[in-house]
């Protein structure tokens, strides 16, 4: 596919030398003033547009050059109009560029010159006068002006109103309101002439009009929609197919223009509603006078609408082309293509409903009705998942005007959604980015919305590399004090999940007899029942039904092949990020009762994790950064949790399994167990926690390390003689047995290298941090003013502190300065 | 509205670093978004270019990443598709969407959907509150139709040479970025006329 050869011709258009290439320019001059348009010329331009493009900085081209190309956008030759166009499009737009605007009427030039024009167009009002020409092509009869540039005109005029609303008018505004209606609603219902294609014998009856057909062959009975077949299209039937493509963009940006004219519009609507009795036709050239005739099922249906001003007509009309699409969207289409389209008009129709009902609350009652019953005939079918999105949206937006109960739109959205269609990778994009955009309405009106977390987070452990980023944007919505600490379990669990959701898609893949012979344990313990209950709570749906399992350790067993799949391995990769969210945003909402139970389950998981590879190190480091500011925050919570602090630094197993997690419980135990932090502190718990630091601190200085472990990080030792200190200076009873230690330690270590450290700088490090704390423990007094400063020290607020205030100083200053 | 249409390596090219694509395609529609955000200085159009080129290469970039994670989770061993198999090669071939945030690289939020055929992926940039339904058809069909018109199965290097192919089906299948609704009627009209400039 992508061959070397592609490579290689890259390479030579990058390098072309200047006068290769002047040869080159020179010789497509000859040939343009030829006038022969054959496949030398075609080539020698695919060949200058290959040039031009391959690099990123512009060229200019000879001025000749360019003035021949230019005159070739208006060839004849569709061929030569995409050639010019597209190396024009690659090149500096001539200088004289304002000239270029005024010259070119763009309604009078083909598809692709326009295209050039906008892509040169160099400012905001170049941009305004494109749509001012456009709409003043539009307000000329359709038989003037040549057919092609119609159809462009409404592609053109949305991508301009995409970036630059403001460039409408309100005569813009109802120009193309009543063209829009004109084209959506009364478009010929007769398949295109030109049917009969020549022949002598072409006799009235074969002139005869047929009438166009629905998807599923019977004929149409109602106006003309995208969803209406012929042999042959009028022009006007084309317009149709535009203008429903660019409707929904035009609903939603003519608002911009609109905002003064508001109170207008109500006034006058009151003021024709008042009036209904006269007759009078809002426009002359309104199609609708010749309306009567037509069969209507759908516009029937509905109020006189030719009174309304074009706005609000052009709202009634798009309704009613809305819910004839969902009508037709029902009928069984005999092509699979015409089917996706179905699906693809349910989603449009449903969206400009909901447009149209924003802006005019009565349509919500008219609306409701199609929008329910399309619901009920597709909530049962996921395949119309997608559909179903747009649909939930209406219901948020407009459910609570019309009283409707909505609790079977988020029993899907939030249940069988996320729990079957997780792999799903387009229904995931676009419900995870539904959430995003209603976050408030759906934590206001959908209780259960934070208690869903489980079946959210599936999208993320089957495809965390596409939905990570919106859940980064998700999860602080989803920690609330009710559930945090099932949150934080089922976020480390979460590769664990992922396993699962693959052992599920494979499950329903291979038949259950097969002997998953190549050693798929992870298989056959998902499909054995003494072990469903385990994958049953790992795939639950909500909230509420325990933190965790009792048998955590045997899943992660059941699963220890699967810590090399890819899915597993990336969604390990995220779980960190996600933690971060998760610490930071739980602070805000838990009280200390809260985030002591956390740093227990912190304690406890440290040792409970899928054994993926860095996956634990990546957790230890996240957990003890947390660690870290959670006890900086509220000291106390080192006193609620001293218990099992005090145990899990007691275990000397810790040193070398978990080595940064132990380091940090340590330095908080030394920083924050304290009278000052905490009045409930005793001497007692001083001393039981320091004897069981040392105890550590002598066993890993004294023996060699357990075989598999590597030697303690130097910063272990001297933390640990850190926190010994600090305890040290605040029961003075205790300063002679770490005197006693530091002095053994430095004797022990001028024998030269020792068993526990095999780097002699590490060593020197460790030992000269043992000097200083035995020196400053010489004096206690000292050693408690430094090792547990009373905290106006460690928290200065110089600013705020009267007797310091720099303010003050400089006023003392000043009156002693100018005292006379 | 689509804001661009895109062609680009999803596999690894010797000539770039890892992880680097290389834009064999690219088609920008609409006027430069540049000259609506509010900036401090105008672009000239050389500088305008350029950001707009930097800006296609880091959507190629993120979709090739993209492509490799997913077809690596899937697992599944990449088939080479002979010419004349390219339905084959379509219903094989990897598909996803991309949330680009605002300000990576385009001034909003965008969407990018993509189909990865072997070695080439295939994106189409959309504003975020497009119809995606549409949008992934559309993209099926444009890259169908681009699989055959270019011969992109086979050896050559037609993509690079024959890019006016491209513009030509983009002006009936996607004008100025619009996406069509189209039944197989309308789109069997236009198609014609595609091949019709095809066979020149």
């Amino acid at each position: 596919m992508y061959s070397h050869g592609s490579e290689s011709l890259i390479k030579q258009a990058r390098e072309i030398q200047d006068s290769e290439l002047q040869k080159f320019y020179s010789r497509l001059v000859k040939l343009l003033q030829g006038k022969e348009l054959g496949y030398e010329m075609v080539d020698s331009l695919q060949r200058l547009h290959l040039i031009l493009s391959a690099n990123k900085y512009i060229r200019t081209l000879p001025p000749e050059l360019q003035k021949r190309l230019q005159s070739l956008l208006s060839s004849p030759a569709e061929q030569f109009q995409v050639l010019s166009s597209a190396v024009l499009r690659e090149t500096l737009p001539p200088a004289a560029h304002s000239g270029n605007y005024s010259q070119e009427n763009i309604v009078q030039l083909n598809g692709h010159a326009a295209a050039l024009l906008l892509s040169q167009a160099g400012s905001r009002a170049d941009v305004s006068s494109l749509c001012t020409q456009l709409l003043r092509g539009l307000e000329s009869r359709q038989s003037e002006g040549p057919t092609n540039s119609l159809t462009h005109t409404l592609p053109i005029l949305n991508t301009i109103l995409t970036h630059n609303p403001e460039c409408l008018t309100e005569d813009h505004v109802t120009l193309l309101s009543k063209k829009l209606v004109d084209w959506l609603r009364y478009a010929s219902i007769l398949q295109g002439g030109g049917a009969s294609s020549g022949g002598f014998f072409t006799g009235p009856r074969s002139r005869q009009p047929v009438p166009i057909a629905e998807l599923d062959g019977t004929v149409s009975g109602d106006f003309f929609t995208v969803l209406c077949v012929g042999q042959s299209f009028t022009e006007d039937q084309w317009m149709n197919v535009f203008s429903f493509s660019a409707l929904r963009h035009w609903l939603l940006t003519y608002h911009s223009v609109s905002n003064g004219n508001g109170t207008a519009d109500t006034a006058h609507r009151l003021q024709l509603s008042l009036s209904l009795s006269h007759s009078h036709s809002f426009s002359n050239d309104d199609r609708s006078e010749v309306d009567g005739s037509v069969v209507s099922m759908v516009s029937a249906t509905s109020s006189s609408s030719r009174l309304l001003p074009p706005k609000e007509r052009l709202r009634e009309k798009s309704f009613q082309y809305c819910q004839r699409l969902i009508e037709q969207s029902d009928r069984k289409a005999h092509k699979k293509s015409d089917a996706d389209l179905q699906k693809a008009c349910l989603v449009e129709a449903v969206c400009i409903l909901d447009c149209v009902c924003e802006e005019d609350a009565s349509l919500v009652f008219r609306a409701f009705p199609c929008i329910k019953a399309l619901f009920g005939r597709l909530s049962s079918d996921l395949s119309f998942a997608r559909v179903l999105l747009p649909i939930a949206q209406f219901y948020l937006n407009h459910g609570e005007m019309a009283a409707v109960d909505c609790g079977s739109v988020w029993a899907l959205v939030f249940g069988r959604f996320p729990s079957e269609l997780f792999n799903d990778p387009f229904l995931a994009h676009e419900l995870l980015r539904f959430l995003r955009l209603n976050l408030e309405s759906l934590q206001l009106r959908v209780p259960q919305y934070t208690h869903s977390f489980p079946n959210l987070l599936k999208f993320l452990a089957w495809d965390s590399p596409a939905v990570v980023d919106d859940f980064v944007d998700l999860l602080p919505s989803l920690v609330t004090a009710g559930t945090a600490v099932e949150l934080l379990h089922t976020l480390l669990d979460l590769p664990c999940l992922s396993a699962t959701l693959v052992l599920q898609v494979r499950s329903t893949c291979l038949p259950i007899s097969e002997q998953s012979g190549r050693g798929l344990l992870s298989l056959d313990a998902f499909r054995s029942p003494s072990f469903r209950g385990l994958f049953l709570f790992l795939l639950r749906g909500e909230a509420g039904s325990g933190d965790t399992i009792d048998r955590l350790s045997t899943l992660h067993e059941l699963l220890v092949e699967t810590a090399d799949w890819p899915r597993v391995v990336q969604c390990a990769q995220i779980v960190p990020v996600l933690l971060h969210i998760f610490f930071n945003t739980v602070i805000t909402v838990a009280d200390e009762k809260l985030l002591a139970h956390l740093i227990l389950v912190m304690l406890e998981r440290s040792s409970l994790l899928l054994n993926i590879p860095k996956y634990n190190k990546e957790i230890h480091r996240v957990f003890s950064s947390h660690l870290l500011r959670l006890c900086k925050l509220h000291p106390s919570l080192v006193m609620d949790q001293s218990h099992e602090l005090l145990e899990f630094s007691g275990a000397t197993a810790n040193v070398y399994s978990k080595e940064e997690i132990y380091t940090h419980v340590v330095w908080v135990l030394g920083e924050y167990l304290s009278v000052s932090c905490d009045s409930r502190c005793s001497v007692t718990l001083i001393t039981s926690c320091f004897e069981a630091l040392e105890a550590v601190l002598f066993e890993i200085t004294s023996s060699v390390p357990p075989p598999g472990a590597d030697c303690p990080a130097p910063r272990v030792v001297t933390t640990l003689m850190s926190a010994l200190a600090k305890l040290a200076s605040r029961s003075h009873d205790l300063i002679p047995r770490v005197s006693l230690f530091l002095s053994k330690l430095r004797t022990v270590t001028r024998g030269g290298s020792v068993a526990w450290c095999s780097d002699e700088e590490d060593l020197v490090a460790i030992v000269t941090r043992g000097e200083e704390l035995w020196s400053l423990l010489k004096a206690p007094g000292v050693a408690q003013s430094v090792l547990t400063p009373p905290a106006h020290v460690t928290t200065p607020q110089w600013h705020r502190d009267t007797n310091v205030a720099l303010p003050l100083r400089l006023r003392t200053l000043t009156n002693l300065t100018h005292s006379h | 509205m689509v804001r661009c249409f895109l062609i680009h390596t999803v596999c690894p090219v010797n000539a770039l670093g890892a992880g680097e694509s290389r834009v064999l395609y690219c088609r920008v529609f609409g006027p430069d978004e540049s000259l609506f955000t509010d900036q401090e200085r105008e672009f000239s159009p050389e500088e305008r270019r350029v950001l707009q080129r930097e800006q296609t290469a880091v959507v190629a970039r993120q979709v090739h990443s993209a492509a490799s994670l997913s077809r690596g989770a899937a697992g599944r061993l990449l088939m080479e598709a002979l010419p004349g198999e390219e339905a084959l090669a379509l219903q094989e071939a990897d598909s996803g969407v991309l949330r680009l945030r605002a300000g990576d690289p385009f001034p909003e939020e965008m969407s990018a959907l993509w189909l990865g055929v072997q070695s080439l992926g295939f994106t189409l940039v959309c504003e975020p509150h497009e119809n995606l339904l549409l949008a992934e058809g559309t993209l099926r069909t444009l890259t169908r139709h681009c699989l055959e018109h270019l011969h992109l199965l086979g050896p050559g290097s037609e993509v690079l040479l024959r890019s006016d192919r491209i513009d030509a089906l983009l002006s009936r299948l996607l004008p100025h970025g619009q996406l069509l609704f189209l039944n197989h009627r309308f789109a069997h009209s236009l198609e014609k006329e595609v091949a019709a400039y095809m066979t020149k």
